[in-house]
């Protein structure tokens, strides 16, 4: 009996080690990228970011934290104080949640669960709760608007979302992530982003529209409604808010890796001349390249356009990614079915 | 006692009490958030008999998306609780009839089987290693319960056509926008330049 309790122990504490290992990293990502969008827009509107603290501007995150750390958390006088604090942790949790499932190469993966694509897409629509609690618990108007708001888009866009995944589905077939990315193997035209082109354009738009990221961030538009559903909030709790966003953005840019560009897979595979060297194996670094690429996408598409209107924010989730994806879903079981796409050649 | 009948009883106390807060607090918004922690507890225990397809579709669907456009309407409502309250002796008979029939129908489930000890409701043998739960639920419902689940669709799919025509009317005097032709709309359609000379200058 001591034997198995001391080696649930040591399970425990290895499954502890490896939750440390991926969040650790994954708040310092964070960091940085705040960082890197500050930095990346800010050269495309031609000026320099931030640029006092430390060379470059480097440890400008960690004056941000430490301020934000130090600031008061104000309770408005009429919120419900137990939701109002328990909010952000409602929006942060399922944001690290998620990532047990993610691979990050072949073997580096929490808990390799088979229906680990639908676990995914039910931890990104319980991120939602957050919010709502968060705008209902100000008792603020501004606040409820921003997280009607962002209710409603967030479930509109979860239908196109879950659609282009069960095109992935349908040509990997798997739900496990891992075997989604073998299925992929063979070099870049062999991602499912070629044979799945519409799904992976309305993925990654739905990505956009599920974080209430630019050009869909009317959840927390300035200049209609302050900032939104966390404009009672500040000091740390605003900084869990700013996390869970920040964290949600990164997995979706890890996902869209995942399933539609190969995982950790490399795009030189079977090449002659690089296909026996480094670049053409698989491995966790390509898989950070492609997650990095996709998350400066996030920042040149905010540099880049301007917000939507609310009415044509719905319109585009409903009138036209859903057919789209309703449509190609049907493609892709001719595909499918006709041996168009060959798993894993 | 093995950790999974501790896990078991843990998830069933808070199952149940959430049940009951769901009836008993005074706060509908409590209640709404009271019934997702209710769902939450049954998805766990469903993960202990290893069918985490139904478990993670659970929190999916009524979690995810039915209980969010719950917490919706129940927010944005402006609830007078005393007149629910009132109603509270009206409806107790019919409360106390459907209470009393769902019992009964638990009760027969039980006698059917003789007894409540486990010999008579055994624990499910653990599925082989590489079993897909989504798999096997996939293969029987596209073959022995093809016809029924293809019915369950259909009658989703009017209940939305009714929706939506029961809602739909025309009102009289709304202004409406065609897309189309927003994004189809050429310069020349909305500015138009002037040339202008100077004005002579004024006064002095």
């Amino acid at each position: 009996m001591s034997e198995t309790l001391w080696d649930q122990l040591i399970y425990i504490v290895i499954l502890l080690l490896k939750i440390v290992a991926v969040v650790v990293p994954l708040i310092l990502t964070v960091a940085y990228y705040t960082y890197m969008e500050r930095k990346v827009i800010g050269y495309m509107q031609l000026r320099r970011g931030p640029n006092r603290i430390g060379p470059a501007g480097l440890f400008q995150p960690f004056a941000d934290v430490l301020k934000l750390l130090l600031k008061e958390i104000v309770l408005p006088a009429n919120a419900n104080k137990f939701l109002f604090v328990l909010a952000p942790v409602l929006s942060l949790a399922p944001a690290f949640a998620a990532w047990v499932v993610i691979p990050f190469n072949d073997w580096m993966v929490i808990a390799d669960i088979d229906a680990g694509l639908l676990y995914l897409l039910a931890m990104s629509s319980i991120g939602v709760y957050g919010l709502i609690i968060a705008g209902w618990a100000s008792n603020s108007k501004y606040a409820f608007l921003g997280s009607i708001r962002s209710c409603a888009q967030m479930v509109s866009y979860e239908i196109a979302m879950g659609f282009a995944l069960v095109g992935v589905l349908i040509l990997s077939g798997s739900l496990n992530l891992t075997e989604i990315v073998l299925a992929q193997q063979g070099g870049l035209l062999d991602w499912f982003w070629l044979p799945l082109l519409p799904l992976f354009v309305v993925y990654i738009i739905s990505g956009l529209a599920e974080t209430n990221r630019a050009p869909f961030d009317v959840a927390e538009g300035e200049s209609e409604i302050v900032a939104g559903f966390h404009v009672e909030y500040a000091g740390a709790a605003f900084a869990v808010f700013f996390l869970a966003e920040y964290a949600n953005m990164i997995l979706i840019s890890a996902l869209t890796a995942i399933l539609f560009a190969g995982g950790w897979l490399s795009p030189f595979e079977g090449l002659w001349l690089v296909g026996d060297t480094f670049l053409g194996q698989g491995s966790i670094f390509w898989f950070l390249l492609k997650t990095v690429f996709f998350m400066y996408l996030f920042l040149w598409w905010r540099a880049t356009y301007p917000r939507y209107r609310y009415d044509q924010i719905m319109r585009l989730g409903w009138k036209v990614f859903v057919p789209i994806t309703m449509g190609w879903v049907l493609v892709a079981a001719v595909f499918s079915v006709f041996g168009l796409v060959v798993r894993g050649s | 006692m093995p950790i999974t009948e501790i896990v078991f009883y843990v998830f069933s106390l808070v199952m149940v009490s959430a049940g009951v807060a769901v009836i008993t607090v005074r706060n509908p918004v409590y209640s709404a958030l009271f019934l997702v922690l209710a769902f939450f507890s049954s998805a766990a225990i469903w993960l202990l008999l290893e069918a985490e397809f139904l478990a993670i579709v659970l929190i999916l669907v009524y979690v995810g998306a039915v209980m969010v456009l719950f917490l919706f309407v129940v927010m944005m409502l402006d609830i007078n609780l005393t007149p629910l309250k009132e109603g509270f002796i009206r409806y107790l008979p019919v409360g106390i009839v459907v209470a009393v029939l769902m019992a009964a129908e638990l009760l027969l489930v039980i006698w059917s089987k003789g007894s409540f000890d486990q010999g008579a409701f055994p624990i499910p043998p653990p599925n082989p290693v590489g079993f897909s739960n989504t798999k096997a639920l996939g293969e029987l419902l596209f073959t022995n319960y093809l016809l029924a689940f293809e019915a369950a669709g259909v009658i989703l799919l009017v209940a939305i056509i009714a929706a939506i025509a029961l809602t739909l009317r025309k009102r009289v005097g709304e202004k409406r926008q065609n897309p189309a032709m927003q994004v189809r709309v050429q310069r020349d359609e909305r500015v138009r330049l002037v040339k202008m000379d100077p004005e002579p200058r004024q006064g002095n």
